[in-house]
């Protein structure tokens, strides 16, 4: 595995093509595309149905420009592991070779309708690297609500703002025995591309979880995406860290969190949660930030010996 | 040719799990449920104890286990699975696309009731959910069809002109239970006829991308040319069945027996073998039988041909179509009747619904009510439910 | 095994063929580079969605024009403010 230090080393490498329909300043198309340039050969992409898959592959065009399957919604897992085990068979009769199977799955297909083959394919230990990029809602369908929707925040089926607060898919994962969970950012391409190598390169089942900020279903302009995932980041709503082999480490350390106020409020889908009367459930949204921060410290701390 | 053969017992589970570990697939998938469940405890034995060099990925339901093997087959490995009843209809989403995406997998269906009420016993309500599925669907009637079909279920699917999905299905306990000696071919005759063809898969070093959206401007003609590789597996079918070493066991679309007999009976599965029974007992010639192997795609042709001489046809569903005029097997056979102008009274009989057996006692009633049905009533078509307690409609 | 795409299965072998589509048509404003600021830093097009920014043979950043939807991540990132979004003529 070979470290990602300078755009160079990246740049030459493309694996999605121009031309594709994803909307003006698409956070998971930047994501896609560094996660592709990172990608270290031979390998296979899996994409259930979702924003990822619309956007790219309409017959007679595509613009993968590396082998890419798409089945269904809530099956990449499953198709991930039966490519990965039948190439493994196929590799030890002759007939074929072994390929690094990545799946990149939206946030509806990974913590909602393909949640059970996830699960599935990570009990079992499949080698492959799951890639969740999470633009927080159903944006190829409408903006609807998933279970990585965040409290507060209004979607077409949550028009008054979630009431509850999303599911922590990495610790769900980390149940699973995965060797390698992390979490990662477009902003911080350095971090993500280096943790698409490394998860590649670690035998069995591995999860990233993106953040993809999504300019139509977040409403906020388009130009801002980079801003809106640094943002995350730096007031601590989406930190940045890794689970190795159970141990967990933040690599992205945030010792003076802007307030989550200013990431919020670019966001008409937290107009809602901004509101006065609504100011409990602000404090819930802070609190939980604030939890889950002091619970990594906490993790990487008692893991860290 | 029967030195080819050596004679083992097996119910017709195990003559799947036989066939398929002779097959030499690469991947089989698979989730339990009665009754299947031993095709693949075979299969994972074969696979434990290196008899088959596969990969046997226990999933964590039927809709995984069929989209594992789309992603297999997608990656260019034969590939298997099995399942019934619940399992089936869960998987019934991916079946539409393992067809669409032109995969050849080859699927055992222990044909079972489909809940509620739940039952695990045998009917043919499963498979008819998925009727138009786009598969390939061929019903064996005992286990040395079950036997020889699945290897041929893997030449038809395979075949380059076809490339699409095949279901093998047999009765849910009485074919799938039941022990009978299964004559089966050396491993060397089965490898030799079952060669391997390229086909795209996905491959990092000519890259392709499967399975992209269709918008009205393209979905139409993909369907359509879908339904003619399904017509031309119809017409690869005898080429398949021709280069099978053994030919007492090839496939055939149907099977006619008592031909000079004046009314027709139609039917499908394990139950076509207590009909020959019966008309073997029986003094009278009055009934010819079609044991109809193929389903989809219907050979509307050879049923014709063999219904060319009949006066009356007696068609024997074990299913039911709620709401429908007819049931799935006599809807065809009439649908195709009426396409040759051929005005026979039909008798459509359902029967074995949630595995009531059908006897020989009842079947000699049926044989009776459908000579009095066919030659007093006017109506051109009858029904009749088998060993039903309730009052007819 | 190479083929091409017809109306059989849908499967697309000309892989990145949506590189022959424009989406020109989609832009309000377009990014214009300053060459004398420009570093060549690679920043704009690792942030680029589509991607419609390449380096040339001479090694100079360039926008592809024919591929730039005009979301003006790579104005808003450039760490030398070098990229500048001017409305497009209509």
């Amino acid at each position: 595995m070979s470290q990602v230090s300078r755009l160079s080393d990246l740049y030459g490498r493309e694996g999605l093509s121009p031309g594709h329909s994803a909307c003006r300043g698409c956070g998971a198309t930047v994501a896609v595309r560094q996660i592709l340039l990172a990608a270290e050969p031979p390998f296979i992409v899996v994409t259930p149905t979702g924003c990822l898959e619309v956007i790219s592959s309409q017959f007679p065009y595509t613009s993968w420009r590396v082998p890419w399957v798409h089945v269904a919604f809530e099956n990449a897992a499953a198709v991930a592991s039966g490519i990965e085990a039948a190439l493994r068979a196929l590799e030890r009769k002759g007939l074929g070779r072994r390929h690094k199977v990545i799946v990149i799955a939206g946030d509806g297909g990974t913590f909602d309708i393909g949640f059970q083959a996830l699960s599935g394919a990570f009990e079992r230990g499949h080698d492959l690297l799951y890639i969740c990029y999470d633009n927080e809602a159903y944006m190829n369908t409408g903006i609807q609500r998933s279970a990585a929707t965040p409290l507060g925040s209004a979607t077409t089926t949550t028009p008054a703002g979630k009431r509850e607060q999303k599911k922590d898919i990495v610790s769900i994962l980390v149940g699973h025995g995965s060797p390698y969970v992390a979490t990662s950012s477009p902003h911080l391409w350095k971090d993500l591309t280096n943790k698409v190598r490394k998860a590649q390169s670690i035998e069995g089942p591995t999860f990233l979880h993106v953040v993809a900020p999504c300019p139509r279903g977040w409403y906020f302009e388009p130009q801002l995406t980079i801003k809106m995932a640094k943002l995350a980041v730096e007031t601590r709503i989406f930190p940045i860290y890794e689970v190795e082999n159970g141990k967990y480490r933040i690599n992205y350390m945030i010792n003076r969190p802007r307030p989550v106020e200013e990431y919020l409020k670019l966001q008409s889908r937290f107009a809602y949660l901004l509101r006065p009367e609504n100011a409990h459930l602000l404090e819930r949204f802070k609190q939980w930030v604030e939890d889950r921060w002091n619970y990594l410290q906490k993790m990487a701390a008692v893991t860290s010996s | 040719m029967y030195s080819l053969r050596t004679q083992r017992l097996m119910t017709g589970n195990e003559a799947v799990a036989y066939a398929v570990k002779q097959a030499d697939v690469d991947f089989i998938a698979a989730y339990p449920i009665t009754p299947q469940t031993i095709i693949v405890e075979r299969l994972s034995e074969y696979v434990a104890s290196g008899e088959i060099n596969a990969e046997f990925v226990p999933v964590e339901s039927e809709h995984s286990a069929l989209s594992a093997c789309i992603g297999a087959s997608l990656s260019g490995a034969r590939v298997f699975t099995s399942s019934s009843a619940q399992g089936l209809a869960l998987m019934h989403e991916v079946m539409y696309i393992a067809s669409g995406l032109r995969c050849p997998i080859v699927m055992a269906v222990a044909n079972r009731a489909l809940s509620a009420p739940l039952n695990i016993h045998g009917d043919h309500s499963d498979i008819m959910g998925s009727r138009d599925s786009g598969w390939v669907q061929i019903f064996c009637e005992n286990p040395q069809e079950v036997y020889d079909y699945t290897i041929q279920a893997f030449r038809l699917a395979e075949h380059p002109d076809v490339l699409l999905p095949v279901t093998v299905n047999l009765d849910g306990f009485t074919v799938s239970h039941s022990s009978e000696p299964v004559a089966v071919l050396e491993d060397s005759v089965v490898k030799e006829y079952l060669p391997r063809h390229e086909r795209p898969r996905l491959d990092y070093y000519s890259p392709a991308s499967f399975g992209v959206f269709a918008l009205p401007t393209h979905y139409f003609e993909f369907k359509v040319e879908q339904e003619k590789a399904l017509r031309k597996a119809g017409d690869v079918f005898n080429e398949v069945a021709a280069a099978y070493p053994d030919e007492a066991g090839r496939l055939v679309k149907l099977d006619k027996v008592n031909s000079d007999g004046r009314i027709a009976l139609v039917c499908m599965g394990g139950t076509t073998g207590t009909l020959r029974h019966v008309l073997k007992q029986s003094a009278s010639r009055e009934f010819s039988l079609i044991s109809l192997k193929l389903f989809t795609p219907f050979p509307s042709k050879e049923i014709l041909e063999a219904l060319s001489d009949a006066e009356g046809v007696v068609v024997m569903d074990r299913a039911t179509s709620p709401g429908a005029p007819l049931p799935p097997l006599a809807s065809n056979i009439v649908a195709s009747l009426y396409e040759a102008g051929i005005n026979i009274p039909v008798l459509s009989v359902v029967y074995g619904l949630g595995g009531r057996e059908p006897t020989l006692r009842l079947i000699r009633e049926m044989l009776e009510k459908a000579k009095e049905r066919l030659r007093t009533v006017k109506v051109r078509v009858n029904r009749m439910y088998l060993g039903y307690r309730g009052e007819e409609r | 095994m190479k083929r091409r795409s017809e109306i059989l299965m849908p499967v697309v072998f000309e892989v990145g063929n949506t590189a022959e589509r424009s989406v020109a048509n989609w832009r309000d404003s377009k990014p214009v580079i300053e060459r004398r600021l420009c570093t060549n830093c690679l920043i704009c097009w690792i942030y680029c969605p589509e991607p419609a920014i390449f380096m040339d043979e001479g090694g100079l950043v360039q926008i592809d024009y024919e591929h730039c939807k005009g979301c003006g991540i790579c104005a808003e990132e450039c760490p030398r403010k070098a990229i500048k979004m001017v409305m497009e003529d209509v």
